[in-house]
């Protein structure tokens, strides 16, 4: 490992203890990553401040007990906590206790508290080419496809090393090399009408994480014009079916003018050609019960990734003013709750029934209602998760589909682009 | 057998074999060490003390926390042997080290060579990377 003479000084205390034990993990991880030398960071998005147990904050304690100040911008994950809504997260006192020693910890290292997985639309936005060391599989997935920024998948704790540090294990996808696209997927002979639905890109995601990962994928016969919300639901499902960290929609992200470019100077040997029953089936999957038109549903959850002030606006609009029936969530970050307060648009959510959920999500702690044992979504992250870590069943739709089950109390679902 | 040593350490238990990927957050309840991925051929199973072969990881960065955790419940695989490294398990291991808790061996098997392992068989595995059936 080649360690420069200023790592040399954080590795030897010269910067505090904190930085030094963090070095000592970013050196041995580096290790772990086959890494020879480590990168300068320019920002840092944590995803390690999400309470699983006393472990993690122990740790987060630890290097603030230590007096560990971040080096570089830092942004901060979603926690267990919603911070601005009480009574939405049904996590027992002890958990909460813990919840809240843990952001006390992370606040205290200089974090941000932005409490978000989507930080790229909260303002923190790495330019082209610029080294970060980024956690939580959406959100790296995102800084490195849609903006072009370098990180690898870390692990959590590694992230706020990294934060203190400055540095990253100079490997994975901070290197040329690893940003190469390695296969071809050829999406031009679906119908156009599939490739303008808004729910055909996290089932996408969900088909190329399955089938592809391992390779960078550049796909091609997309729209050029295919707006951001769309990227991050393909990006999320991607990265949680196949833990992919970097793709690449030739003609839309920014390493991908033309498919030579993307596979670093000629186009991907090997190509794909997706056909409707791809598709299908990647949809199928994602719905974890086979259910029949009109059986009752007993929530709605959306917003996994965190839902922007556009994907708001959409929900309000399919809403028009009409009352849910069942619970619907709706997980944002504060970076959009804040700007909802004042425009009427809350109020127009408060009216329909829906509830905010901020600086957290449904995925992640407790907050669906007892004995619901259908929940609808239209994220492709939230339906990998739900089964796995709720215990609840779940049904994919599209954004409308999820308002107009939500308004009956019973599935309504045009599956007639999947049929 | 011997494996390429990704952390040192030594580990005797019975192998738990998988070639489904398996993503640790969201596959693994971090309190109790059970497999709780629908798709996962040992949903159900604790992983305390065993010998875990996995072919691939698959998911989430915070599969890290939760080996953490899993490491602070006591409820920790004895080893993991994976097909590929996997950096993000590794951390929560050495996070584990910095707060003073138990090690436990990671090392790189390729599946192919895993495969001649079977599930409930008791192993050993030496700081050296051997593993041996006991």
């Amino acid at each position: 490992m080649q360690i420069t003479a200023a790592e040399r000084v954080t590795l030897e205390g010269g910067h505090g203890q904190a930085a030094q034990r963090a070095m000592r993990i970013v050196i041995e991880s580096a290790r772990l990553m086959g890494a020879t030398s480590l990168v300068p960071i320019a920002s840092a998005h944590i995803d390690g401040c999400l309470y699983h147990g006393k472990g993690g904050v122990l740790f987060a304690e630890q290097l603030a007990a230590e007096r560990g100040h971040v080096a570089i911008p830092t942004t901060l994950n979603v926690g267990a906590l919603d911070l601005l809504h009480h009574g939405i997260v049904r996590l027992p006192p002890e958990a909460r206790a813990m919840a809240e020693r843990m952001r006390r910890a992370y606040e205290a290292l200089g974090c941000a508290p932005s409490w978000t997985c989507a930080p790229y639309q909260a303002g923190h936005r790495p330019s082209l080419g610029q080294h970060v060391a980024w956690g939580e599989s959406n959100a790296i997935v995102f800084a490195n496809s849609v903006l072009g920024a370098r990180t690898a998948r870390y692990g959590d704790f590694l992230d706020i090393c990294c934060a203190l540090t400055a540095r990253a294990p100079f490997a994975g996808l901070h290197r040329d090399e690893a940003r190469h696209a390695t296969l071809a997927i050829d999406a031009s002979h679906l119908s156009t009408e599939l490739r303008n639905e808004e729910a055909f890109y996290p089932v996408l995601g969900a088909w190329l994480g399955r089938e592809t990962a391992g390779d960078v994928a550049a796909i091609i016969g997309l729209p050029e014009d295919i707006d951001e919300d769309r990227l991050k639901a393909l990006g999320a499902a991607a990265a949680s079916t196949g833990a992919v960290g970097l793709f690449h929609v030739v003609g839309r992200t920014p390493e991908a003018p033309d498919l030579v470019t993307a596979g670093g100077g000629r186009a991907p040997a090997r190509r794909i050609t997706l056909t409707g029953d791809m598709l299908r089936s990647a949809h199928a999957r994602l719905s974890t019960r086979d259910v029949a038109a009109d059986v009752a549903i007993d929530a709605v959850a959306i917003g996994s990734p965190h839902l922007s002030i556009a994907e708001i606006q959409r929900l309000v609009d399919c809403l028009a003013g009409r009352r849910t029936r069942v619970p619907f969530y709706a997980c944002t970050g504060r970076h959009v709750s804040e700007v909802l307060e004042g425009d009427g648009r809350q109020a127009a959510l408060d009216v329909s029934g829906v509830t905010l959920v901020t600086d957290t999500c449904v995925v992640v702690t407790p907050i669906l209602p007892d004995g619901a044992g259908l929940v609808m979504t239209n994220s492709g992250k939230f339906a990998h998760y739900m089964k796995p870590n709720t215990g609840r069943d779940v049904v994919f739709g599209t954004l409308a589909d999820c308002v107009e089950s939500a308004i009956a109390g019973r599935l309504i679902r045009d599956t007639r682009l999947w049929s | 057998m011997t494996a390429e040593i990704v952390i040192p350490g030594t580990a005797r238990g019975p192998v738990l074999r998988s070639t489904q990927p398996l993503s640790f957050w969201g596959g693994v309840d971090p309190a109790t060490g059970a497999i709780t991925d629908p798709e996962s051929e040992h949903c159900g199973t604790r992983l305390a003390g065993r010998i875990l072969m996995l072919a691939a990881t698959r998911g989430s960065s915070s599969s890290s926390s939760v080996l953490l955790e899993l490491i602070v419940a006591g409820a920790a695989p004895a080893a993991i042997i994976l097909g590929q490294i996997d950096a993000i398990l590794g951390i929560g291991i050495l996070v584990a080290r910095e707060l003073g808790y138990p090690s436990l061996p990671l090392l790189r098997l390729a599946s192919d060579a895993q495969a001649r392992f079977t599930t409930g068989a008791v192993v050993t595995v030496t700081e050296d990377g051997t593993i041996a059936c006991m």
